[in-house]
């Protein structure tokens, strides 16, 4: 990795697909659309033209576009606030997100929300984040799982930031998609900063991809402002999931140039971070990259960048002439009513095998479904393991656990995380360290970097220095078979009329099993 | 009452009649999915899903972890591909633990991005069980109070199957509360053929003259008992079964007041911000001149459900309560 071009061979070497020149000039181009739309709103914001908040997404570019741009047509988004660049790609023209932050009654949601609060669940399939974090990972999940119902071979994809995912909701969510091996893409987008907390003061693993092997999916690091990675990384964990190989994290290590939001001038990020990441912007990056491996010259360039800035000259007027809504309009669209939608599921599949009788089964659990007997580790060793059943975490991932035993396990069992693929494909164990010394698994940092950045290049803490692993799943655990409960009948003896002799309802204790 | 005194051959309980609700309208459409916890082989903590996972099938029967905002939110994800799943909370009171998943995200989505949420979400509600504070709860007015939902609480079998189809088939995110105290109590025929019960139209469960009370799901009953006590006394009452919270059924509510002159208002939540206080201001907006006393209220005390069953029968309102101020109501 010591020149450019060294990195592309390597990077050729471990790719599966090679980019065509359109494709890379679309990564640039949404990219600075992306940006320059954002920049334009900074100025509208500073002009009272937005009404509400406005979140940045400045050197974040390459998240959402190297994200979405894997995903086919038909898949679905759900994109949080700083995630436009995805919305651009799904084919969003620039003005709902104008008039969305102007609140005008032309924005998708004719003003009644704004930011990138709006969807569209016929054409581009995006559902509509609400601000409270993580709620979009149980209902991604959820239109995963009508997607395979359905039988249309999708895929679900949304992010959430290093904040979000404290909430309950990504856990109960991710919890679903892994039970269910829901095709379901989970971007975590590590920026560092949760408003004004830093990651290390939230969460108390290395990197937020660790814990995907709590819940037995794959996951992989990538490093964020690496638009080529980023979207190499996901076109494999979609094409993945599309195989049913079940849900896929990617943690992206990036970094918010800006404040939470614009009214947050972010001084309690050390300038030295900002500099850091400044040097390491996904743009230059990805600029320099281009001319250096001659995709693009200075004129092609220029292009682009011109047809961006007549491109959102002509939807910035658009919006900034609109009308605002009518206020009576409030009132409209609580209720679906008066056949407002014609609601119909796309089948592509016959809907004869989810109905009686073919639908039928059944239902008791078998053996195999609860795990090996065999398997059940032993009190002795759990408690020898200091409770800790899993070793998580790449090389660097140090302190106790270190002092695991494994009794009557397999050695490879605790080959680190990252380098274990869910439990149908795992392959023949081998250590990080000789993964690294063999051939890069993956694709590594495409741009040549100036000396600068060459500790970063050679540090534990570049994400591209991690082998581009999956969470291992954990081997199937005996499950206790469902207790035999006795529901207790409250017997249907009761009838409910006048003329019965006495109380119509006999007040008893009954109705409680079941409890919890 | 819909309801027959001597139970026919073909009589069927609350549950059994949710669960044929939820069965045929499965084989009606496919998209119709049920998801919840233990609603799979064990038939759900009430059995009401039992037997739906062998004709069903897995992908039909959805057994989730223990995680309501998951059981919600993919339901919700399901919905916006055209699918209309069933959800069931174990307990009508662990809805809390997705409050924020039906309030926000359910709720508003419609009208904030044309969204439609067709989902169901049921579950066992009430007391009168023993069954605490945590198993026993009546929160359909965290609910009522949020636009966009719809909120049932039907109080007979025939009503129950009716309205659950009903909701199943409409557009809107639908709340169905079913009260445990009435699943096994009462057996009903139900009618022919493939029926529903609209959403938003109370029952008239009683003619009467002198005064209406109206109430709804367990209270309901209670209430026809304190109609039939206060017959005895020459006091004739009119009682009125919501069956459905939101919307409100305000011309039969308004109409029987402007008959009977007279309103009580019975129901096992508790009182501050129950929806007895929203059906006075109703009243009091639309029929203050037909009024000839005070609108009154029985209901639960403005304390958790306790558990004890001494504590849990003086928190709820009962025939006796009902009866008392009935009869205060009828002196003016």
């Amino acid at each position: 990795m010591a020149t450019s071009a060294a990195t592309t061979t390597e990077r050729e070497r471990g790719m599966s697909e090679t980019l065509k020149r359109e494709q890379y000039l679309d990564l640039y181009y949404f990219m600075q659309l992306n940006r320059q739309l954002e920049e334009r709103m900074v100025r509208l914001f500073r002009q009272n033209k937005i009404v509400g908040g406005l979140y940045s997404s400045l050197g974040q570019e390459a998240v959402s576009v190297g994200t979405c741009s894997a995903l086919e047509k038909r898949d679905w988004i759900a994109p949080m606030i700083r995630n436009i660049g995805a919305l651009l790609v799904k084919g969003v023209p620039p003005r709902d997100i104008f008039t969305q932050h102007m609140a005008k009654f032309t924005s998708p949601t004719k003003g009644k929300d704004g930011t990138s609060h709006f969807g569209d669940l016929k054409v581009r399939h995006i559902v509509s984040p609400i601000s409270m974090l993580g709620d979009l990972i149980p209902v991604m999940t959820g239109v995963a799982m009508a997607g395979r119902y359905l039988g249309q071979n999708i895929v679900a994809l949304t992010w959430i930031g290093d904040g979000g995912s404290s909430t309950g909701a990504f856990h109960e969510g991710l919890g679903l998609a892994a039970a269910q091996k829901a095709p379901f893409v989970l971007i975590v987008e590590n920026n560092q900063w949760a408003y004004s907390t830093p990651v290390s003061r939230q969460v108390p693993v290395k990197n937020l991809a660790d814990r995907a092997v709590g819940y037995g999916i794959a996951s992989t690091i990538v490093d964020g402002n690496d638009v080529v990675a980023v979207y190499q990384a996901t076109k494999k964990a979609v094409a993945e999931c599309r195989a049913g190989r079940g849900p896929h994290l990617i943690e992206v290590k990036t970094m918010r140039m800006r404040g939470h939001a614009q009214h947050d001038p972010a001084e309690y990020v050390p300038k030295e971070m900002f500099e850091y990441w400044k040097a390491r912007d996904p743009i230059v990056l990805f600029e320099k990259y281009l001319t250096e491996n001659k995709i693009w010259d200075e004129k092609v360039k220029s292009e682009i960048d011109a047809r961006i800035e007549r491109e959102l000259d002509v939807e910035q007027k658009f919006a900034e002439d609109s009308p605002m809504p009518p206020p009576e309009f409030a009132e409209e669209g609580v209720y679906c009513e008066n056949g407002c939608h014609q609601i119909e599921a796309q089948w592509q599949r016959s809907k004869a095998e989810v109905m009686p009788p073919k639908s039928s089964f059944d239902p008791g659990w078998k053996l195999e479904d609860l795990g090996k007997l065999g398997e059940i580790p032993g009190a002795k060793e759990v408690a020898a393991s200091g409770g800790n059943g899993a070793k998580t975490g790449g090389p660097e991932f140090n302190g106790p656990q270190k002092q695991h035993s494994t009794p009557n396990l397999p050695a490879q069992s605790f080959v680190p995380a990252p380098a274990r693929a869910p439990e149908a494909e795992r392959e023949p164990a081998q250590s990080v360290a000789a993964v690294e010394a063999v051939e890069p698994a993956e694709p590594r940092i495409p741009f040549g970097r100036g000396p600068k950045d060459k500790a970063f290049r050679e540090s534990p803490d570049n994400p591209q220095n991690k082998t581009y692993g999956r969470g291992g799943a954990p081997g199937k655990s005996f499950q206790k078979a469902p207790p035999e409960k006795v529901f207790h009948k409250s017997g249907p003896n009761k009838s409910f009329g006048k003329n019965q002799p006495g109380k119509n309802f006999s007040k008893g204790p009954q109705d409680k099993s079941g409890r919890r | 009452m819909a309801t027959t005194a001597i139970p026919k051959p073909g009589a069927i309980t609350m549950v059994e009649a949710i669960r044929q609700a939820m069965v045929e309208e499965m084989e009606r459409d496919a998209s119709v999915v049920a998801i919840g916890e233990d609603i799979g082989v064990y038939g759900g903590a009430f059995k009401v899903t039992d037997g739906m996972l062998a004709k069903f099938g897995r992908e039909r029967v959805i057994e989730t972890p223990i995680a309501e905002t998951a059981i919600i939110g993919a339901a919700c994800g399901m919905s916006f591909l055209g699918l209309r799943p069933v959800c069931e909370m174990q307990f009508i009171d662990f809805i809390a633990c997705c409050f924020n998943q039906v309030t926000n995200f359910v709720a508003k989505s419609h009208y904030l991005w044309d969204a439609p949420v067709p989902i169901v979400i049921r579950g066992p509600s009430g007391g009168g069980v023993h069954g605490g504070p945590f198993h026993s709860a009546n929160p359909e007015m965290y609910f009522v109070h949020t636009p966009g939902l719809k909120v049932i609480y039907p109080s007979t079998p025939s009503d129950a199957k009716g309205l659950l189809k009903s909701a199943i088939r409409d557009n809107n995110p639908v709340l169905f509360f079913e009260h445990k105290y009435l699943y096994r109590r009462l057996k009903e025929e139900m009618p022919e053929g493939d029926y529903t019960v609209p959403i938003g139209k109370a029952a008239i469960r009683r003619q009467g003259r002198d005064l209406t009370i109206i109430s709804y799901a367990a209270m309901a009953h209670t209430a026809m008992e304190a109609a039939e006590e206060l017959a005895k006394e020459g006091i004739d009452a009119e009682v009125i079964d919501l069956r459905t919270l939101l919307p409100l059924d305000k011309e039969t509510i308004v109409a029987s007041v402007k008959k009977t002159n007279k309103l009580l208002i019975v129901h096992e939540d508790t009182r501050t911000g129950g929806i007895a206080g929203e059906i006075a201001a109703i009243v009091c907006e639309e029929a203050f001149e037909d009024l000839d006393g005070p609108i009154e209220r029985v209901t639960a005390l403005d304390t958790p459900v306790p558990y004890s069953p001494p504590l849990e029968e003086h928190f709820l309102p009962n025939t006796a309560k009902v009866v008392a101020a009935a009869r205060k109501l009828a002196k003016f």
